[in-house]
């Protein structure tokens, strides 16, 4: 059934139907309306679910630790300050292969306080163990919730669910709902393949001295591996029941393209016109949305790419110190491959700052003016500052 | 004794301890009085090492080691988990050191105790962090020599009051215990396991490494800090109804500091001024367990 909802709600929706069984969760700015939803469905039964209204992020993840490991469906979700002070517990929750899904609105990281919208907050995080899956537009967001508990149980590894801040959170779009039959179809009652049991007693987590401790990161990275895989396996199923699919990576006229955009979240919605633009001023231009962020899709980028002269990645992010992350990662995933074309890396968007179609025409035409470029990120829609430290 | 079944043991042999390791006797109590219907939250502590590394447990009910400071959040999620699943028999506990309740864990602590989660947090007390190398906690005592209050940097900050923090949440239940006195211990985890809601047991366990003490003079410590009025046995229901449980001798302190080399450095004037602050914390406990009968 088509309802009208706001992104946050998208999410609540997803994990009511999902009959997920804890949640916990500590408020932050622009995550609130997931949480606040979630709380309501739980006070009047609409959601079965036990809801822990923790002191603090740090315990809300610690919680659905404690509330995975006894086997059953967890939920959180959390944005920018939220997601750093789990730090910490992000690997736990990976290291002991624990399910538990989390939505993460992207928000700016302070200082200065800023509530808007910037995936640096998730993408510092991506080396946690975490598969991460990108959004564009609510019914992904609805479509991806549900998915991603599919993912977690059959690889033991938790998934973070992003959507913007405020573009996507707090914008309302049609969205489909699906039955409970067919979400029940999708997506059956977890059976954990370990749990905390006293009919057998176990240690979890326990002291693992060097000669176990790679093995079992190497198991890690062999689900990671194994996702790449069943993430297909997962939208096969989700299409033949739900019937829409997206794919770890969504390439729109990249065959014949020249310069292909790279793109992830809200921003590959405004690229969509410019791309339509574009081709109808007769420009040989490509589009790559890229959805799955961890595992990172090293094979379906390179594919899709192979025949292009230029790359431009578009991030609204940044590793100071370095890059934009999304171009770091697409030349690592590259640099091996032989033939591979230059990429262009742009940062645009911080703090939420507009992503305008004239800023992605910009970065088109700024990569088609230049041979190659330049080591560093090109930083797009800087105002002059006369104050900066640093710079006499 | 009152013990369900006495002759269970839910600790193996072969846990790796120090010697005369107080932490470990505490556990071995508080496990008999538990019974096997128990899932164990362990935050880092020195029994993240003593339970034994994997494959080896020495515990012989679930347990689920932990980061540092997660203790009280950690059973939140679990007792949840259990309800949500129809299990309300199962006792879900914590078991913490002083680090991990007074200082790093207080926050996860405070906000289980404020939602009255349905567990029993227990905290053994060594009075530093030992499983890092004997540094200072807010438990440390005050005169103590630890690794970061080395020569005359000793420590001359009061022990923060744990219980007293945790009753002023009107906790259901909180109580003081002690290696030394095992029939109290076994009573106060008997009694604690049959309330709901949050209880708090904190356990006074020796530490022969860390408090530069002989190991065979572990229990016999633990003994001496209850009689000198420097760790009373008390329980608090409600966070109103104070109990003493044990009526000290009230032994002079000096005797109790002379014996551990982390108090050598300490003069007979800072010894006087230390059993100063030890009778006017007995008084201030009196007067709790004294006047509430009346109002109550
Ligand atoms: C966040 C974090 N900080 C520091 C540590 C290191 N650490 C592990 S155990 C410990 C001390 C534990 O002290 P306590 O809780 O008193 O238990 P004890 O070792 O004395 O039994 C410390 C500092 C850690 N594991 N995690
Ligand atoms: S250092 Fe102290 S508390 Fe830790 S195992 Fe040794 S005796 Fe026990
Ligand atoms: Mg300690």
């Amino acid at each position: 059934m088509k309802q009208v909802l706001e992104g946050s709600h998208a999410v609540a929706e997803a994990v009511r139907l999902a009959r997920t069984q804890v949640i916990s969760a500590y408020p932050i700015t622009p995550q609130t309306h997931i949480v606040e939803r979630l709380s309501e469905y739980c006070a009047d039964s609409t959601l079965a679910a036990k809801f822990l209204r923790v002191e603090s992020e740090h315990s809300a993840l610690a919680a659905l630790i404690g509330a995975a490991s006894c086997g059953v469906r967890t939920f959180t979700a959390t944005s920018s300050q939220g997601l750093a002070l789990m730090h910490e517990l992000l690997h736990w929750a990976s290291g002991a292969r624990l399910p538990i899904v989390m939505a993460n609105v992207n928000r700016a990281m302070a200082p200065g306080w800023n509530i808007w919208a910037d995936q640096t907050d998730s993408l510092a995080q991506r080396d946690t163990g975490w598969l991460q899956l990108y959004c564009e537009h609510s019914q992904e967001v609805f479509d991806t919730t549900i998915q991603a508990f599919r993912l977690a149980e059959w690889l033991n590894l938790p998934v973070m669910v992003i959507l913007d801040a405020f573009f996507l959170s707090h914008t309302y779009e049609p969205v489909d709902v699906p039955r409970q039959n067919s979400v029940d179809r999708f997506l059956p009652s977890y059976q954990p393949r370990f749990k905390l049991d006293i009919e057998y007693p176990c240690a979890f987590n326990q002291l693992a001295p060097p000669n176990i401790y790679m093995e079992m990161r190497h198991n890690i990275q062999a689900a990671m591996d194994e996702a790449l895989i069943f993430f297909d396996q997962v939208e096969d199923e989700f299409e033949d029941i739900i019937g829409r699919r997206y794919g770890p990576v969504e390439a729109v006229q990249c065959e014949d393209a020249e310069i292909i955009l790279i793109t992830s979240g809200t921003v590959t919605s405004t690229s969509r016109q410019v791309l339509t633009e574009l081709r109808d001023k007769g420009e040989k231009a490509g589009l790559l949305k890229i959805k799955l962020f961890r595992p990172f899709p090293t094979k379906a980028i390179r594919e899709h790419t192979a025949s292009a002269k230029k790359i431009a990645v578009i991030d609204r992010n940044f590793s100071f110190g370095a890059s934009g992350i999304f171009a770091q990662e697409i030349r690592a995933a590259l640099c091996n491959h032989p033939g591979h074309p230059p990429v262009f890396g742009y940062v645009a968007g911080l703090g939420g700052r507009d992503v305008t179609t004239a800023v992605v025409e910009e970065i088109y035409w700024l990569t088609k003016g230049n041979d190659m470029p330049q080591p560093e990120s090109i930083w797009v829609g800087l105002h002059e500052v006369d104050h900066a430290i640093g710079q006499s | 004794m009152q013990l369900d079944s006495p002759d269970r043991e839910y600790m193996c042999p072969g846990h790796v301890g120090c010697p005369g390791c107080g932490a470990a006797i505490a556990m071995r109590f508080v496990l008999k009085a538990l019974g096997e219907k128990t899932i164990m939250i362990i935050p880092a502590c020195c029994w993240s090492i003593i339970a034994g590394p994997y494959p080896q447990s020495t515990l012989k009910i679930p347990v689920l080691h932990m980061a540092f400071e997660t203790g009280g959040a950690v059973a939140s999620g679990v007792r949840a988990a259990q309800d949500v699943k129809g299990d309300s028999e199962t006792t879900v506990v914590t078991w913490a050191g002083d680090g991990g309740t007074f200082d790093i864990g207080f926050q996860a602590l405070s906000g289980a105790v404020e939602r009255n989660e349905n567990f029993i947090y227990f905290c053994y007390d060594n009075e530093a962090y030992m499983n890092t190398g004997v540094q200072r906690s807010s438990s440390t005592p005050y005169g103590a020599w630890t690794t970061t209050t080395p020569g005359q940097q000793w420590k001359r900050l009061r022990k923060k009051n744990i219980v007293e923090a945790l009753v002023a949440h009107r906790i259901t239940y909180a109580a003081t215990a002690s290696i030394a006195y095992p029939e109290d211990l076994i009573r106060k985890v008997t009694k604690a396991k049959s309330l709901t809601g949050a209880r708090f047991i904190h356990i006074f366990s020796s530490c022969p490494t860390g408090w530069g003490l002989p190991s065979e003079m572990s229990v016999k410590i633990a003994r001496m800090a209850v009689q000198t009025n420097i760790f009373p046995l008390y329980e608090v229901e409600e966070g109103l109804r104070y109990t003493i449980n044990l009526t000290p001798k009230g032994y002079l302190v000096n005797e109790y500091f002379r014996l551990q080399g982390r108090f050598k450095h300490l003069s007979e004037t800072d010894l006087t001024h230390i059993q100063e602050m030890v009778d006017e914390d007995w008084n201030l406990l009196l007067r709790k367990a004294g006047s509430v009968p009346e109002i109550f």
